[in-house]
């Protein structure tokens, strides 16, 4: 009997981990040169939230051995010197920052970039299934697609790839069973709940329901990615023929997606 | 000013440097040179700066001519080296002169060797490094490994009056057998405690998926504790995941910078540069060491590499 309550107890804790942020910051090492901080293991705007706003204020306190932050959904990675700091310090300092922070956080200060998109047909080759999937139509796949703000949790993957969420329960659709051995550059596409942006040609199996002339990603620009974590991003619908004027004006430089928050 | 003309590119010949950092955040992976010991000392015994771009070759290597008269060394693991078709030695100076032809064997020991030339391949900096990124497309030779009939520029710069050679003692020597140590986590908690002791006590193989984005292993089956699928967060070179099959794979220079699977350990910054000259089938044994310890490993790591221009036998 007793078993049977040590079984059932840590299968609630385990459920439990993966649907709550954690009640308080794991602070973990990362090898000899990196520490990381979870916030739980689950995608949530209030997680990433705080993962951002560490992100921020860490970079902002400047401490004396940092070197790199990286922050993902659910945790913010340190990568640091450990000939001018210690874990043990870094961990003290960064505790201290933590203190100065609101608890529970799902705002953050963004930037907000819109995103023209040209969806379905040859530039979103999965709209109809997806529409099918559902049980909608193709126009209220890209209404419900584009009518929400979506947060960048994280950049990974592919250089510049950003993981946005989530989309409304009624688009979230599962991943391609067989992958494309290519998917253009600036593809949208849907995976499950999340939705992101190929910044290059590459394989993948994400749910492609349109395509962007922005790029993402640009090895001769500084910063070489169109977005980072944090960031408020919202997608507009354009026609084939506004596509080919914004891809100009990006390829001339003269196009910008930034407004204030 | 033009150093060599590629007559022969090698299996996979990259140009890499220590590594383009502080770019992890928009996805870009940290790159560079797999064996880090053996790119500084390749520089340094022909008197470069120790980020310098040298020739990262795999395997089976390159053959060159030379267009002008400079100074080049070969560190790494063990390849056979001629000049003119004769053996010349790795790990020292060595004289090339106009229309010399260097040419490489295959690895005999190890994976990579190291070709450095007096002043550094000038190559433009894309991000900060010259460090190629293959499947980023940028990065060193445009983003690619070395073909036939490239061009590898130089740096004007004076030649060196004396050469210079590594104490046999230094020498690294790299066998089918790999010890590495790690840190365990962050996330070892995910992994149940005979896990972690397979993990720490069997040997795991080098499957053929290892290349320079990491190493899939095979060996005894690693047991998680309940799910082996995390929210992904962000890797480093030397980061061991364990998927759900319960098999290891070690993360190297160019794996994407973001990653799904629980880490239950990270193998140490000096043992990830040792562990860049696997091949497949050679076999690595983990052991754990606090963090503390793997602070004084890193010290003397980092010493040798700053005393290693007054170790060096002048020749």
């Amino acid at each position: 009997m007793l078993n049977l309550w040590v079984v059932l107890f840590s299968s609630f804790r385990v459920l439990n981990m993966k649907s709550e942020p954690y009640m308080s910051a794991r602070h973990l090492p990362f090898g000899d040169s990196a520490l990381l901080i979870e916030f739980g293991d689950v995608i949530s705007l209030e997680v990433n939230g705080r993962v951002i706003a560490l992100n921020e204020a860490v970079l902002k306190a400047g401490i004396q051995g940092v070197e790199e932050l990286v922050p993902t959904y659910r945790s913010l990675l340190v990568r640091y010197n450990p000939l001018k700091t210690t874990y043990e310090q870094l961990v003290f300092h960064i505790k201290d920052i933590e203190k100065t922070l609101k608890e529970s956080i799902t705002e953050v200060k963004s930037r907000r970039i819109t995103i023209p998109v040209v969806y379905g047909g040859e530039y979103g080759p999965d709209l109809t299934y997806v529409a099918q999937f559902h049980g909608l139509s193709e126009e209220q796949v890209v209404r419900l697609h584009s009518e929400k703000d979506y947060r960048v949790y994280m950049i990974g993957f592919i250089a510049g790839f950003p993981y946005l969420g989530e989309v409304s329960d009624k688009i979230a659709t599962p991943r391609l069973e067989t992958p494309r051995l290519k998917v253009l550059a600036g593809s949208v596409g849907i995976a499950e709940k999340q939705t992101g942006i190929y910044p290059c040609d590459a394989p993948g199996g994400w749910r492609i329901i349109g395509r962007t002339p922005l790029k993402l990603f640009n090895s001769l620009q500084q910063p070489p990615a169109l977005l980072k974590a944090g960031d408020n991003v919202k997608f507009s619908p354009i026609s084939e023929k506004e596509f080919k004027t914004v891809k100009d004006a990006v390829l001339k430089d003269i196009y910008s997606p930034f407004s204030e928050a | 000013m033009k150093a060599f003309h590629v007559l022969k590119p090698g299996l996979f010949t990259t140009v890499q440097d220590l590594g383009r950092y502080g770019y992890l955040k928009y996805g870009v992976p940290i790159s560079g040179t797999m064996d880090t010991f053996s790119l500084v000392a390749a520089n340094v015994l022909v008197a470069n700066n120790s980020n310098d771009a040298c020739l990262e070759i795999t395997l089976s290597g390159p053959e060159l001519q030379a267009l002008t008269r400079t100074q080049i060394a070969v560190t790494g693991g063990a390849i056979s080296l001629k000049i003119n078709g004769q053996n010349v030695p790795m790990w020292q100076t060595l004289e090339v002169q106009e229309g010399d032809v260097v040419s490489f064997g295959k690895v005999e020991s190890g994976c990579r060797a190291y070709l450095s030339i007096r002043g550094g391949i000038n190559i433009p900096l894309m991000l900060e490094s010259r460090a190629t990124y293959v499947r980023g497309g940028f990065g060193g030779m445009n983003g690619r490994q070395l073909k036939t009939e490239d061009i590898i520029k130089g740096f004007d710069i004076p030649s060196l009056k004396a050469g210079y050679s590594m104490p046999e003692n230094l020498v690294p020597q790299f066998t089918d057998q790999f010890k590495v140590h790690v840190i365990l986590g962050p996330q070892a908690d995910m992994f149940t405690k005979k896990g972690i002791n397979t993990f720490l006590s069997s040997p795991y193989k080098v499957t053929l998926e290892a290349d320079r984005m990491g190493y899939r292993l095979e060996g005894t089956i690693i047991e998680h504790k309940a799910k082996a699928d995390i929210i992904s967060d962000a890797l480093l070179p030397g980061a061991i995941q364990v998927p759900k099959n319960g098999e290891p794979i070690i993360i190297m220079r160019d794996a994407q910078t973001t990653g799904g699977y629980p880490k239950i350990a990270v193998a140490i910054t000096p043992d990830v540069s040792f562990l860049g000259q696997a091949k497949p089938n050679d076999m690595i044994e983990f052991s754990k060491i606090p963090i503390n310890q793997a602070r004084e490993k890193l010290f003397e790591y980092y010493k040798l590499f700053n005393n290693l221009s007054r170790i060096l036998l002048k020749r």
